[in-house]
C-alpha cells in the first residue's frame, strides 16, 4: 500500500461484505438443528399421517404429492401440494389429453 | 448413458464440497440434468454451500428406509433448472446408508440425468467407501500441502482396490486430479509444492488448478456456488474445469505469480488487488 492511498480510500469499490449474512444464515439453520436433537424429527412423519388421511377420503397417486419447506428466522412454511384427480364423470376418454 | 463422478480426498477440509458445488453447478450451466449428493450423514455442508439449507425437507437416509420418495428429497436449484440436489441427513449415523440402497437411488437417478456427483465426506471409512463404490469418474481435490497429497494417494489406491469397476475387474474409474487453494507467490518463493511436483508424485491427469482465492469464502457466506462469480479467479479456473471435464481443450491459467510492481508503482500505485 502506498502513502497516497491514505488520501484515496475506498477507490476501488469492494464487493459487498458478505460475513452477515454468514452469520444469518448460519443463526436460522442451527436454530431449527438445536430443536432437532432434543425432539425426533417429525417432518416424514406429518407427511405420511396428512398423505394417509386424504387418502381415506379421495383416491390420489403418491407420485402427485409435492412438499415444500422454507425454513425462516420467525416462521417456516411447510407447503404439501397434493393434486386430486377430477371426478370421474369428467373423465371420459378425452381425460387422456390431460 | 449417466455418468457417477466421485469427488474425494481422503483428507478434510481440502475443497470437496466447494468442488462438488462449483462443478455440478457449471456441468449444470452447460445443459447437462446434474443432481450432487451429499455422503456425509451426520456433517452435512453441501446444503450450506448450494444455499438450499432452509429448504431441506428429507433426506438420502429417509429415501432409503423408505420414509419419502426420491423425488420428494431432490431439491431444485433455483438459479440452475438442470440442477438438483439431494441432501446428507444430519441426525442419523453413518450405518443408515447401506450400499444396496444407495444402489437403487443410484439407478433411479441414472434414467433422467447425465451427470452424478457424489460428494465424499473424508477419511476412508463408510460414508467414502460408499461415495466412491459406484463412481465411473473420480476427482480427486489436492492441496499443495504434504498431508493431502500422501492421503490423495491413499484415496487412489482404495478407488483401484474397493470400488465396483475395481471389483468387478471393468476398466478402471476414471481419475482426474485437482488442485485447489494454489498460490503461485508462495510457490514461486519456495514454500508451496509446484504443480509439477503434484503431478510427478500422483502421476493421474490435470483436470484443473483453482488458485487460493478470497471469493471462496464469500462464496461460502452467501450459499452461491463459488463457479457463479465469474469476475472471481476460482470462478474462472472452475468453470475451465468444466470445460475440460466435458472434453475441451482449455489452457491452465493462475498458474504465474502477481507481476512485481516497479518503484514507481510501489510509491504511486494503487492497492495490491
Amino acid at each position: 500500500m502506498s502513502w497516497l492511498d491514505y488520501f484515496r480510500a475506498n477507490r476501488k469499490p469492494e464487493p459487498p461484505a458478505t460475513a452477515s449474512a454468514a452469520k444469518e444464515r448460519l443463526q436460522i439453520v442451527l436454530a431449527h438443528e438445536r430443536i432437532g436433537r432434543t425432539r425426533e424429527d417429525f417432518l416424514p412423519k406429518l407427511q405420511m399421517e396428512l398423505v394417509a388421511v386424504v387418502a381415506r377420503y379421495v383416491a390420489i397417486d403418491p407420485g402427485k404429492v409435492n412438499i415444500n419447506l422454507d425454513r425462516g428466522g420467525d416462521m417456516s412454511t411447510l407447503a404439501i401440494e397434493i393434486e386430486l384427480p377430477g371426478p370421474p364423470s369428467v373423465r371420459g376418454p378425452r381425460a387422456a389429453t390431460g | 448413458m449417466a455418468q457417477v463422478i466421485v469427488v474425494t480426498s481422503g483428507k478434510g477440509g481440502v475443497g470437496k464440497t466447494t468442488t462438488s458445488a462449483a462443478i455440478a453447478t457449471g456441468l449444470a450451466q452447460r445443459g447437462k440434468k446434474t443432481v450432487v449428493i451429499d455422503f456425509d450423514v451426520g456433517l452435512r455442508n453441501l446444503d450450506l454451500i448450494m444455499g438450499v439449507e432452509r429448504r431441506v425437507v428429507f433426506d438420502i437416509v429417509n429415501v432409503i428406509q423408505g420414509e419419502a420418495r426420491l423425488n420428494q428429497a431432490l431439491i431444485r436449484d433455483k438459479r440452475v433448472d438442470t440442477l438438483s440436489i439431494l441432501p446428507a441427513s444430519q441426525t442419523r449415523d453413518k450405518d443408515a446408508l447401506t450400499r444396496e440402497g444407495v444402489a437403487t437411488i443410484i439407478d433411479q437417478l441414472k434414467e433422467d440425468h447425465d451427470f452424478i456427483l457424489c460428494d465424499s465426506p473424508a477419511g476412508i471409512e463408510k460414508g467414502a467407501l460408499l461415495a466412491l463404490y459406484f463412481a465411473d469418474q473420480a476427482i480427486v481435490v489436492t492441496n499443495p500441502e504434504v498431508s493431502s497429497v500422501r492421503d490423495s494417494d491413499r484415496i487412489l489406491g482404495v478407488l483401484q482396490s474397493k470400488s465396483k469397476r475395481a471389483e468387478e475387474k471393468r476398466d478402471k474409474v476414471k481419475e482426474h486430479l485437482l488442485v485447489t487453494r494454489y498460490d503461485p507467490n508462495r510457490v514461486e518463493r519456495g514454500e508451496m509444492l509446484k504443480l509439477e511436483d503434484i503431478r510427478e508424485i500422483l502421476a493421474i491427469p490435470l483436470l484443473g488448478v483453482i488458485p487460493e482465492n478470497e471469493s471462496v469464502l464469500r462464496a461460502s457466506n452467501t450459499g452461491t456456488p463459488v463457479i457463479m462469480d465469474q469476475e472471481s479467479a476460482a470462478g474462472q479456473a472452475y468453470k475451465d474445469a468444466v470445460s475440460r471435464f466435458l472434453g475441451e481443450d482449455v489452457p491452465h491459467r493462475f498458474l504465474e505469480p502477481d507481476k512485481k510492481p516497479g518503484l514507481f508503482k510501489r510509491l504511486f500505485g494503487g492497492r495490491a488487488a
